[in-house]
């Protein structure tokens, strides 16, 4: 055990080491808030939709040779959340069917460009990693770090502050909406916010695997809990824990980073289903 | 003193049109029922009132200093709240979120006002239960003392009975009677016309042929006497 420890204090003593720590808890920390609200309003699928949207945009960022590809993922997400969360709530265009469709044709058109224009020599390991996440989690510049750490506070600043409003917009949007409530900017706001923590979330676990940072803490602490608060803060914990947890293991034991993170959501959903039967 | 006039008002959603020509007014004190087949348009005529939908045609003005934000709302239930994990006293305090202004968290008063709503719903006692947990007839309570914490003026509920069992209906009307007799004006929809000519003052009938006028003037009107018999007809074949 004091192997373990010696081990872990080595590791930490490496700045690329704290910089993931740092970066993988806070990205996992914004999901899991916005995942309350999205899991509760029925929107989690438009999570996983967007996360293919943001590989087919990487691709594209990629196959124009962009140096910093957060120029074009970025917009590009965003505009897709305003449209799906808004498409939602329509009844024309059914909700579910256009995210299906954004995500699959994404998806495709992303691995196509990628195979079309890819000048690189290992061009399924490129995919792999951007799909399941890579181990570019461990060579963050120290830009990246800032600029996760900026958002992040802007997003856990914006929840704070809007949190009461949140909670009105998710539990009875109609009610918000009549003691006079711009649901339409709240609805905004919230679809914003998820394209942003997508797109960071997308070099911790990839973009197959973003969705379970968004609803499986959310998920875990429902089972158990019961007023909104204690599920919003128990979320956060469930999150942060994984993040740590899964981190610690997955630099000891060599696993990949996004996978052994959600492995640890999982089993934590499993603990949570059963104490909360 | 008016509170809500209603001018020839038409309903509709993207070309459709579901109801046409609705006049009404809305007095100080008064109890109105909204009464009329199923999907002929009461619940789009309160979404119309409370400005969460346009209507087609004609105007629905507030007058005497009555602003949206004086109106208490109990909206027909919705699937996402059946399970919804909250506690009582979160969702009555979120009545109170008119009053937020710029700030972003309930003050001392709101909470206050919150409580005494709670209290007055005999449903303190559940104050720290979670929603999902509630029998029908309590989630109801729970989101009246949320309208009340809107407002003291003027309540507008959508069906609020619908899937009670009788006892608890029963209890339910006499609360929001005592709400009325205490000055609240009420306007609701109604699927059941008898507790509708019992407690209401006025009537208004959406379908065909529209009616508004007291209820004693209802029970004599051609909508009335056609509406009043055609639900018991049914009743009667249910049985
Ligand atoms: N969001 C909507 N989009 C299109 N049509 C709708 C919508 N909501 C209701 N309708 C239609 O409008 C009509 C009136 O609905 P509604 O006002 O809910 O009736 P009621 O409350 O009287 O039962 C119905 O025919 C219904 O199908
Ligand atoms: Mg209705």
């Amino acid at each position: 055990m004091s192997s373990f420890f010696e081990r872990l204090s080595e590791y930490m003593s490496y700045s690329f080491v704290v910089n993931a720590l740092i970066v993988g808890i806070l990205i996992s920390l914004c999901a899991s808030l916005l995942g309350v609200t999205l899991v509760l309003k029925r929107l989690s699928f438009i999570g996983d939709g967007l996360s293919h949207v943001a590989f087919g945009a990487m691709a594209i960022a990629a196959v124009v040779g962009m140096t910093n590809e957060m120029l074009i993922v970025l917009p590009v997400t965003i505009l897709c959340a305003i449209f799906l969360l808004r498409s939602s709530g329509n009844t024309k265009i059914k909700g579910d069917a256009a995210v299906a469709m954004f995500s699959v044709g994404a998806l495709a058109f992303g691995y196509l460009l990628m195979n079309i224009f890819s000048t690189s020599s290992n061009l399924s390991g490129d995919v792999c990693s951007t799909l399941f996440g890579s181990t570019s989690i461990l060579t963050l510049s120290s830009t990246d770090v800032i600029m996760c750490l900026g958002m992040s506070a802007v997003v856990m600043i914006l929840f704070v502050f809007f949190y009461n409003r949140i909670f009105n917009v998710t539990f009875d949007e109609n009610f918000a909406k009549a003691v006079g409530s711009n649901t339409g900017a709240y609805n905004l706001l919230i679809a914003v916010v998820i394209a942003v923590i997508i797109v960071l979330a997308m070099k911790l676990v990839g973009s197959l695997l973003i969705s379970a940072l968004v609803i499986f803490p959310a998920l875990s602490a429902m089972k158990v809990f019961k007023s909104f608060k204690s599920v919003t803060v128990c979320s956060g914990i469930i999150a942060v824990s994984a993040a740590v947890i899964g981190m610690l293991i997955s630099i000891m034991a060599g696993t990949p980073v996004g996978a052994t993170i959600v492995a640890v959501d999982v089993a934590v959903f499993a603990i949570f289903s059963i104490v909360g039967r | 003193m008016k509170q809500i006039i209603c001018e020839n008002v038409s309903l509709g959603y993207e070309g459709t049109t579901v109801a046409t020509g609705i006049n009404f007014e809305v007095n100080e004190g008064e109890y109105l029922c909204i009464v009329g087949e199923n999907g002929s348009g009461k619940t789009t005529l309160l979404k119309a009132i409370l400005g969460l939908q346009n209507p087609v045609d004609g105007k629905i003005e507030f007058v005497n200093g009555l602003t949206r934000k004086d109106i208490g709302y109990l909206p027909q239930q919705t699937i996402v709240q059946r399970d919804f994990p909250a506690s009582v006293r979160e969702i009555v305090q979120s009545g109170c979120q008119g009053r937020l202004g710029f700030r972003p968290f309930y003050s001392k008063s709101d909470k206050a006002l919150a409580a005494k709503n709670i209290e007055k719903m005999g449903i303190a006692d559940l104050t720290s239960r979670s929603y999902r947990e509630l029998s029908g007839g309590q989630q109801q309570r729970v989101l009246l003392a949320r309208a009340l914490c809107a407002t003291g003026k003027l309540l507008i509920l959508d069906e609020p009975v619908s899937g009670l069992d009788p006892k608890v209906t029963a209890e339910l009307y006499k609360i929001i009677k005592e709400l009325n007799e205490e000055g609240i004006t009420i306007v609701m929809i109604s699927h059941d016309i008898e507790a509708a000519v019992e407690y209401a003052s006025h009537i208004l009938h959406v379908g065909h042929n529209n009616f508004f006028g007291t209820k004693e003037e209802y029970l004599l009107s051609s909508e009335g006497k056609s509406f009043i018999s055609g639900i018991t007809k049914g009743e009667g074949e249910n049985e």
